[in-house]
C-alpha cells in the first residue's frame, strides 16, 4: 500500500472548483494582451474594459473551461537527450528538480550571498546531473556575469541560462521565459537540440513555467507565453502563486480556490490556442508573512497549500507541479534541513508530479549547491517513505528511485518473518541470510556520506555543511560533460547570436558580459 | 495641555477602528479642539505606537494597515478645518512612489505608501510598471524630496538603476533622494546602483524616509548658509 496524505475531502474539492468557476465570471480575469483578448472573444468570451489602459477583464464561462479541460492531456512525458522517457507528468508519479531563476549564490567560504554567475549555474547543473534524485534540471540561477544589469543583456538572460544547461546536461529541463519576445529563441534552441520543431513536439525535452499574477491576472507576457507554447506544442507549467493574506484570501482554502481559478483560466487560454498541447496544473502558492511581508517557502502552511492545490489538479485528472524543498533560512542550517526535508516528504506523499525548489535558501532569494546535495538526501528519504512498506509475496512494484529500479534484484516471495526464522531459529544470525543480502537495498535507503551515521571516532564530529561541501566536490569530479555534435553547437551559437542582436546587445556595451553572452561562450564553458 | 479625548484618539488608531476615529474627530471639532493638536497629540501618537509595536513583533501587517486606514479616516474629517485655519499639518516630505518598469507587483509599494502617508508624508503614487521618464516628470512636477522605486522581480531590478540614472541625468540628485525596495533588493545592490537607501519593510521605509528628510533639510540649510 502506498502511503498518501489527503488534506481536502472530495466535497471540499467540489466546493473549491465551484467557487473557482464563479470567480472566473465574477470578478473575472484580467488579461493583458491584444492577441489573448482576440482569442477569448473569438471563443465567445465577453471581455470588458480593463483595470488599466492596456488590459481587459474576461468573464470565462464554465462551459468553455470544461471544454478546454477535456482537450488537455491527462499525462505526458519529458525526454532526455537520448530520446528516452525521463519524466512522467501524470498519475501519482513524483519527480524533483532544483529551484529556478535565483539571483544569489551562497558562498560556502564566507557564508555570504553574492550575485550568481555562469560558473555557479554550471556547478549546479553538474551536481544535478549526477544525482538520481533529480529527474530534471532547472535553469537554476541568473548569470550576472553574462547577463547583468544591461537591459539588453538581461533580455536574453533566459535564453542564456537554457543554453548553458543544454550544453552541460542530458536530463529534461524545467525552464521559463520572463518576456514574451524571449520565448521563441528558447524554443528554437530546444528544437535545435531535438533535431527539429516536430521532434521537439513529439518528444519534448523541457517544460516552461508560466505565471499568472495574483490575483486573477494573466499579464501580457504570461498570457502570450501560454499561447506561444501551446502553438509550439512545448509543455507549459502554469505556476500560480497566491500569497495567502497578501495577494489572495488569508484562508488556505480561499487561496487554493484562487489558485484553481487562475490555473483554470490559464488552461483555457492555452487549450484555445493549441488544443491537446501538454499543460501542467502547477503552482508556487505560499502564505504571506504578516511580519515581513515575505513569502515563507519553508512554512508548513506553504507546503499544505501546495499539497491542496495539487489535490484539486488531480481531481481534474491533470499533471501536477508544486514548489517545495525550499527554506527561509539564509544559511544551510538546521532550519534549512527541517523545512526542506519536511516539505519534500509532504510533496512526495501528495503525489505531486514535479516538485521544484531544492537548493533554495532565503525564501527563494539565494541558492546553495551544498543545500542541493543535502536536499537530495531528504528527497531520497521522501521517496522511501512514499514507497511505503512492501509486503513480500504481494506483487512487487517498481521503485521510484531510478538507480534502485535499475538494479532490478530478484525479490523472493516470502512470508513476513516465519520463513526467515525457520532458517535462523533463535541464533539471531539474520546478517547471514540470503534474504537480507537480496532485500536490504530495497528495504533501506542507503544515504550518501552527507548523512552522518558513523560511530564517534577520535576526530571531532563534522557538521552536515562540511560534509556537503566535500560531496559537491566529489560529484563535480565524477561529472562528465555530454558530447554535443558540432552541428548542434553551431546552431546553438547562431540562435544565441541572433537573439543577442535582436535584443540589441552590442559588443562594446558591457564588455566581458556580452562576450560571455554571445560569441565567446562556447569556448569559455568548454571545461 | 492634554485633552482626555487624545487618549481615545490614540487608542482608536491602535485598534484600527476607522468609525471610532471618525467619531472622535467630529467630537474634537465640536469641542473646539485645534485639529492640528488632535492629530499630533491624539491620532498620530497611535500610529507611532503601532509602528513601534510592529517593529518589535507585537503587531502585524494587517494591524498596521488597519491603523493606517483609521488614521486616514480621522484626517479626512479634520483636514477641511485645518485648511480653514491655515494650520494644515505640514507634510514631512513629498515622496514619489512606483514599481519599476515591467513589474506589476505592488503589494510592498502599497504598504509603504500607506504607512508613509499615515505618518505624515505626502505620497504621489504612480502605480505599477513606471518608466524612468515618468518618475522624473512627477518628481519635477511636485518638487519631490524622495523618489521610491519598488521591484519584486530580479529581472525588473535593473529598472531601479534606470530610474536613478534618469534622476542623475536630469540633475535632480543629490537634492532628490532615491530609495529602493523589494524582495530581492539588498544593501549591496542599493550601494551598487548608488541609491540613497533601501529598506526591508514599510516601517523601515518610514525610518529611512525620516532620516533622509533630516538629510534633505540639513543640505538645504548648509546650502543656504553657503549661499548667504
Amino acid at each position: 500500500m502506498r502511503p498518501r496524505i489527503q488534506l481536502l475531502s472530495p466535497e471540499v474539492i467540489g466546493r473549491i472548483l465551484r467557487e473557482a468557476f464563479e470567480l472566473l465570471m465574477d470578478p473575472g480575469v484580467r488579461v493583458g494582451s491584444a492577441p489573448v483578448v482576440e482569442l477569448l472573444r473569438s471563443a465567445g468570451v465577453e471581455v470588458a474594459a480593463g483595470v488599466a489602459d492596456n488590459d481587459g477583464v474576461a468573464r470565462i464561462p464554465e462551459r468553455l473551461v470544461q471544454q478546454c479541460l477535456a482537450s488537455a492531456p491527462r499525462d505526458f512525458y519529458l525526454y532526455n537527450r537520448q530520446g528516452e522517457k525521463a519524466v512522467h507528468y501524470g498519475g501519482d508519479d513524483v519527480h524533483f528538480d532544483p529551484g529556478s531563476c535565483c539571483v544569489q549564490m551562497l558562498d560556502p567560504e564566507t557564508l555570504e550571498a553574492r550575485p550568481s554567475e555562469t560558473r555557479d549555474l554550471v556547478r549546479i547543473v553538474q551536481v544535478t546531473e549526477t544525482l538520481p534524485q533529480f529527474a530534471a534540471q532547472s535553469t537554476a540561477v541568473v548569470c550576472s556575469d553574462a547577463c547583468g544589469d544591461s537591459r539588453a543583456a538581461s533580455a536574453i538572460g533566459d535564453l542564456y541560462r537554457l543554453f548553458v544547461v543544454l550544453q552541460h546536461s542530458d536530463k529534461p529541463v524545467v525552464t521559463g521565459s520572463f518576456s514574451a519576445a524571449g520565448l521563441q529563441g528558447m524554443i528554437d534552441l530546444l528544437a535545435a537540440d531535438s533535431g527539429s520543431p516536430d521532434k521537439l513536439r513529439q518528444q519534448p525535452r523541457a517544460v516552461f513555467d508560466v505565471c499568472p499574477s495574483p490575483p486573477l491576472n494573466w499579464s501580457e507576457f504570461g498570457s502570450r507565453n501560454l499561447l506561444d507554447l501551446a502553438r509550439a506544442g512545448v509543455p507549459a507549467q502554469i505556476v500560480s502563486m497566491p500569497l495567502a493574506g497578501g495577494t489572495a484570501p488569508v484562508t488556505l482554502a480561499g487561496s487554493v480556490t484562487q489558485h484553481a481559478a487562475e490555473v483554470l483560466a490559464g488552461i483555457t487560454l492555452h487549450q484555445l490556442a493549441g488544443p491537446g498541447s501538454p499543460v501542467v496544473w502547477g503552482g508556487a502558492p505560499a502564505i504571506f508573512d504578516m511580519r515581513t511581508g515575505g513569502a515563507p517557502m519553508g512554512a508548513v502552511e506553504t507546503a499544505m497549500l501546495n499539497m491542496a492545490c495539487a489535490e484539486v489538479g488531480k481531481r481534474l485528472g491533470l499533471p501536477t507541479h508544486g514548489y517545495l524543498v525550499a527554506t527561509d533560512s539564509k544559511l544551510v542550517d538546521a532550519q534549512a534541513g527541517a523545512e526542506s526535508a519536511r516539505s519534500a516528504m509532504l510533496g512526495a506523499l501528495a503525489g505531486i508530479n514535479m516538485i521544484s525548489g531544492a537548493g533554495m535558501l532565503e525564501s527563494l532569494a539565494c541558492f546553495s549547491v551544498e543545500k542541493l546535495v543535502i536536499d537530495a538526501e531528504s528527497i531520497a528519504s521522501a521517496y522511501r517513505l512514499a514507497r511505503g512498506i512492501d509486503v513480500r509475496g504481494d506483487e512487487v512494484r517498481g521503485d521510484e528511485v531510478p538507480s534502485e529500479k535499475a538494479r532490478g534484484e530478484k525479490v523472493p516471495r516470502e512470508t513476513l518473518a516465519t520463513a526467515m526464522f525457520a532458517q535462523t531459529g533463535l541464533s539471531g544470525e539474520f546478517l547471514k541470510l540470503k534474504e537480507t543480502r537480496a532485500l536490504f537495498r530495497q528495504e533501506q535507503h542507503l544515504p550518501s556520506p552527507v548523512i552522518d551515521r558513523s560511530a564517534r571516532g577520535s576526530e571531532p564530529a563534522s557538521d552536515v555543511f562540511t560534509r556537503a561541501r566535500i560531496r559537491v566536490d566529489e560529484l563535480v569530479s565524477k561529472y562528465r560533460k555530454p558530447t554535443l555534435s558540432e552541428d548542434v553547437l553551431r546552431k546553438f551559437q547562431a540562435i544565441v547570436d541572433r537573439e543577442a542582436d535582436r535584443a540589441g546587445v552590442v559588443g562594446t556595451e558591457t564588455g566581458k558580459n556580452v562576450g560571455a553572452a554571445t560569441g565567446t561562450t562556447l569556448g569559455a564553458l568548454g571545461g | 495641555m492634554s485633552d482626555p479625548l487624545f487618549g481615545a484618539m490614540r487608542q482608536s488608531i491602535i485598534d484600527g477602528a476607522p468609525d471610532t476615529a471618525t467619531e472622535l474627530a467630529h467630537q474634537a471639532l465640536a469641542n473646539g479642539i485645534d485639529p492640528l493638536e488632535a492629530v499630533n497629540q491624539g491620532f498620530a501618537a497611535g500610529i507611532k505606537f503601532a509602528g513601534d509595536q510592529f517593529g518589535c513583533g507585537e503587531m502585524f501587517l494587517p494591524d498596521l494597515l488597519a491603523s493606517a486606514e483609521a488614521m486616514k479616516a480621522a484626517i479626512k474629517i479634520l483636514e477641511p478645518e485645518m485648511l480653514k485655519r491655515g494650520s494644515e499639518r505640514e507634510a514631512l516630505g513629498k515622496i514619489v512612489l512606483g514599481t519599476a518598469r515591467g513589474d506589476i507587483h505592488d503589494i510592498g509599494k502599497n504598504l509603504v505608501a500607506t504607512i508613509l502617508s499615515a505618518s505624515g508624508f505626502q505620497i504621489f503614487d504612480l502605480g505599477t510598471s513606471v518608466t524612468p521618464e515618468q518618475f522624473v516628470a512627477k518628481a519635477k512636477e511636485v518638487d519631490a524630496d524622495i523618489v521610491g522605486v519598488s521591484a519584486l522581480l530580479t529581472t525588473t531590478m535593473a529598472g531601479q538603476k534606470a530610474v536613478i540614472e534618469a534622476l542623475d541625468r536630469n540633475g535632480l540628485r543629490p537634492r532628490v533622494k532615491a530609495i529602493i525596495g523589494g524582495a530581492a533588493v539588498t544593501a549591496k545592490w542599493a550601494a551598487e546602483i548608488g541609491a540613497d537607501g533601501f529598506s526591508r519593510n514599510a516601517i523601515d521605509a518610514l525610518e529611512l524616509a525620516k532620516n533622509l528628510m533630516g538629510k534633505v533639510m540639513n543640505e538645504v540649510r548648509s546650502k543656504g548658509i553657503a549661499e548667504a
